[in-house]
């Protein structure tokens, strides 16, 4: 069994962008973007969109559907919390009513859309003003300190935003190095369990230099980023949560029920209806979840600042769908994985990071981003033609 | 005789990986009926698309030579300047638009920047008349019915000047008056001297109204039959289009016992979901037996698919009223969950709308009624779901590389095939079948009616509901016919006649042809 170099390519296309991208920051300043320092601020800057993301991605799904509030949701969240914290709240009771406050926030939503079919589009964006105005009314206008170090350990902001290093290693964190070892081992372990299993059933398994290949690359990349990480501060807390998040979505789009029927209504809703699965409760499921998400992104929003602001979040919803759809997400639903979602988060998050060091004027950096995203999509259009 | 208006040489067309026409030749004459007839996939759609210039010249291989000259088109409005006007199986109107609008979109009358609304309306008024239909062109398309509107896309040939027309598949979704209606005006056409060539799967319109018959197989040009010279009847044409002379039509069903009663309806009346105050299904009482296939005859509109819908979990209509009984239990099934969970299945008749996902493989849609039978506290288990598909894929003898191919790539007869493996892994007691042959080619259907045969000799209860006179009768053990909402008659399968179904409709209409 031959595999094409065409078909790889095809698969891979955005990785291969993300891999060309970064060759062209990497020439265009002097190695600046492969720094340790800056590979942790692209993991630490992007952590939001890695995890508004992944919700958005649910809903997109379903059908193209998106969350115009997220932005709105992750300032107001992260104003409760910290206005509650100010009051000498609990701290963990401050975290558990802005995960809920995500959630009612979604289910909101969702009722909306699911229940009275109301259009996404139109809901959410009377979300994304709702939520704004509310965020004003709980900080009242103004900004809010965040003092609590727990809070600000736990959901990595502040100074100490990296696990420590138990095993004080001298110039390097070593917990660092060890956990993606670890990591590394498991996923090595995985890959040829799964490859064993499947031989054993009689099912079809790629070749084995392919899946060599792949796995050495895989390995080889995740432990240079560790390595990275180690010989600068180590660990950021914050890629804990993004692992989380992003292992948790992978799982429940693909080996869920739920996961297939996101799939399913973005697919064919009618035929999934007739099915007996109800439409409506997937929608409900994709904006809870969204809401959810844009909760745990107003928390690690408010903890990377110190601080909540009336104006945090805007325009995050936007870095969400980006990410989806450059990621390989299909407007129409129906098509994306959690995989793609990494992919294109990245690419915005090089691109972005890669300009500012080139010190490119901000109002340009927009523009990129714009172009980088209806390329993304042009790509996708045509590939999707010559399938046919 | 007539001197030849179109020539199509040595048509050669190539998709990646795929030979879809291989050296393809057909010679039209002037001012006849020229059908062409093949299984599905066999490329007649292709030869018509490369004749309109769809597939732009170069992309092909082989001339085009019409009224004497060779052609090389590169879009579609090459070839309809000439006169070449093609009216696709899937209307392309735009339900929001008045008649005129349509029928000169992208032809519009009047000045470059300015239309002329005069014009447009009082010339597609002029059109309509010719293809009889009274409606004013003023009226839109979304409140005209499919024959009309396939009688509007007519009419905007016309407006093109049409000197060569075809049409793929016109009476696909038509009734049975309609489609008379459509055939007789393409015969009225000819006598004006009109070259018409038709595409479609009924072979009973082929014997209607062709002069010629081309058949295509597997991409080539079989033969071409003169109606003028011999009697061509639809065995005849079978035979062309299949290879081999297909001696029954429908397989025999050996031994089964027809036992108790399974499912019984009384009194069932449906209400339009929109138009509440109009009545849809009306007051209808019908049963099935175990190993029994009970046939439902109706045309299309006589609330068929109404009646099979609200009985699966009321998933059509309002104001749902009558009982219901599965195995001697009465149920009342409030969504499709419900009726799955009472052993009941619905096999849509619109397989691409309503039945599969396309964008996903075989695996996905086999599962997807069924997904307590692949997993386990919510997860998937995705070893136990890929045997289940290739098991059913074996049974049902489906034609694909693998069951992970998406459903969208394969074949009517194959897609249809993997909806009743999807409805079969939902082990159903009673099965209803809303034409479970549609667009499918003859191969295929004997297929499927030999899967039919196994599942009433496994003791399930069929229900098939069919506007195919032949099929009802030569599968069914017993038929119910339906028009209007209500059921008109009711008949063993032995005494059944196509003239005694027919006539038990016209009965039940009052004699009168009352629209």
């Amino acid at each position: 069994m031959s595999v094409k170099v065409s078909d790889i390519f095809k698969k891979y296309t955005m990785a291969i962008a993300l891999v060309v991208i970064v060759i062209f920051f990497q020439i265009q300043t002097g190695g600046g973007i492969l720094l340790p320092q800056n590979i942790n601020n692209l993991i630490s800057q992007n952590a939001y969109v890695f995890v508004l993301a992944s919700g958005m991605l649910l809903c997109i799904l379903t059908g193209g559907n998106i969350d115009l509030a997220v932005g709105s949701v992750v300032c107001f969240v992260g104003g409760i919390g910290a206005v509650m914290m100010q009051a000498n709240i609990n701290v963990w009771v401050a975290v558990v009513v802005m995960l809920v406050g995500g959630l009612l926030v979604g289910l909101w939503q969702g009722f909306w859309i699911a229940y009275v079919k109301v259009p996404p589009f139109i809901a959410t964006l009377a979300g994304m003003y709702a939520f704004r105005g509310l965020s004003n009314v709980v900080l009242q206008g103004y900004a809010v300190g965040i003092n609590n170090t727990t809070f600000l350990n736990v959901f990595g902001g502040g100074a100490d935003c990296y696990i420590p290093d138990f095993l004080h290693g001298n110039g390097m964190n070593i917990t660092c190095m060890i956990v993606g070892v670890i990591a590394v081992v498991i996923y090595i372990v995985m890959v040829f369990r799964s490859r064993i299993d499947a031989k054993s059933k009689g099912y079809e398994v790629q070749p084995i230099g392919i899946e060599i290949v792949k796995m050495v690359i895989i390995s080889a990349l995740v432990l240079w980023i560790f390595y990275k990480l180690a010989n600068y501060k180590g660990l950021p807390t914050v890629l804990i949560w993004i692992a989380v998040v992003l292992l948790g979505y992978a799982y429940v789009t693909k080996n869920t029920r739920m996961g297939r029927y996101l799939y399913a209504v973005g697919g064919n809703e009618k035929a999934t209806n007739l099915s007996g699965i109800d439409s409506r409760k997937v929608y409900m499921f994709a904006y809870v979840n969204m809401g959810l998400m844009a909760g745990l992104a107003g928390i690690l929003t408010v903890a990377r600042a110190t601080m909540a602001q009336p104006t945090f979040g805007n325009m995050y919803e936007m870095d969400a769908i980006g990410a989806c759809f450059i990621g390989g997400a299909s407007a129409y639903g129906g098509e994306g994985n959690i995989f793609g979602v990494v992919i294109g988060a990245l690419i915005m998050g090089v691109i972005n990071q890669g300009m500012s060091i080139m010190g490119v004027n901000a109002n340009y950096q927009t523009v990129v981003k714009g172009i980088v995203v209806l390329v993304a999509i042009i790509f996708d259009v045509l590939s999707n033609k010559k399938k046919k | 005789m007539g001197n030849i208006i179109l020539e199509m040489k040595n048509i050669t067309k190539t998709f990646p990986g795929v030979k879809a026409l291989d050296n393809v030749n057909l010679k039209v004459e002037e001012g006849e009926i020229h059908a062409l007839v093949g299984e599905n996939g066999a490329g007649k759609s292709t030869l018509m698309n490369v004749l309109s210039g769809i597939y732009p010249y170069g992309t092909y291989e082989g001339d085009i030579v019409y009224k004497g000259e060779v052609c090389q088109f590169q879009k579609i409005k090459d070839s309809e300047e000439k006169g070449i006007v093609i009216i696709h199986q899937e209307l392309a109107l735009v339900p929001q638009m008045t008649i005129g609008e349509n029928m000169f979109l992208g032809n519009e009358r009047g000045k470059k920047n300015a239309i002329n609304w005069n014009e447009t309306y009082g010339e597609a008024d002029k059109y309509l008349k010719m293809v009889g239909l009274s409606e004013s062109s003023h009226v839109l398309i979304k409140d005209i019915g499919t024959g009309k509107q396939q009688l509007v896309e007519i009419a905007k040939a016309l407006a093109k000047n049409a000197k060569l027309l075809i049409l793929d598949e016109p009476t696909s979704s038509l009734n049975e008056t309609d489609s008379k209606a459509l055939l007789d005006l393409m015969l009225e056409f000819k006598k004006q001297g009109m070259t018409m060539i038709i595409i479609t799967h009924k072979l009973n319109e082929v014997v209607y109204v062709a002069d010629k018959i081309t058949v295509i197989r597997d991409g080539s040009t079989v033969e071409t039959m003169d109606c003028k010279a011999e009697k061509i009847d639809e065995e005849r044409i079978i035979k062309g289009m299949v290879g081999r002379e297909i001696t029954d039509r429908f397989p025999k069903r050996h031994d089964v016992k027809i036992g108790d009663v399974n499912m019984e309806v009384k009194n069932w009346s449906v209400y339009h979901p929109l138009y509440t105050e109009r009545k849809v299904v009306d007051n209808v009482n019908f049963s099935v037996r175990k190993g029994e296939v009970v046939g439902i005859y109706g045309l299309m509109g006589a609330g068929r698919t109404e009646l099979a819908m609200s009985i699966f979990g009321k998933s059509y209509g309002t104001n749902i009223t009558g009982t219901m009984t599965i195995n001697g239990k009465e149920v009342s099934l409030k969504s499709p969950r419900e009726a799955i969970n009472a052993k009941l299945a619905y096999v849509t008749e619109d397989r691409k709308g309503n039945g599969l996902v396309l964008g996903k493989p075989i695996r996905v849609n086999t599962s997807l009624a069924n997904m307590d039978g692949v997993s386990d506290h919510g997860i998937i288990d995705t070893d136990r779901e890929y045997n289940i598909a290739v098991q059913y894929k074996d049974l049902l003898k489906t034609k694909t590389p693998s069951v992970e191919q998406n459903v969208g790539n394969l074949s009517g007869g194959n897609q249809q095939k993997v909806l009743l493996a999807k409805w079969m892994f939902t082990d159903p007691s009673v099965l209803i079948l809303d034409e479970p042959t549609r667009g499918i080619d003859v191969g295929a259907k004997y297929e499927i009616y030999c899967i039919i045969n196994d599942l009433v000799a496994a003791g399930k209860s069929v229900v098939m509901i069919s506007s195919e006179l032949p099929e009802v009768i030569g599968m069914s053990d017993r038929i119910y016919i339906m028009n209007e909402g209500k059921f008109v008659g009711e008949m063993a399968a032995s005494e059944a006649t196509q003239e005694n179904i027919m006539a038990a409709i016209i009965q039940s209409a009052g004699g009168g042809d009352k629209e």
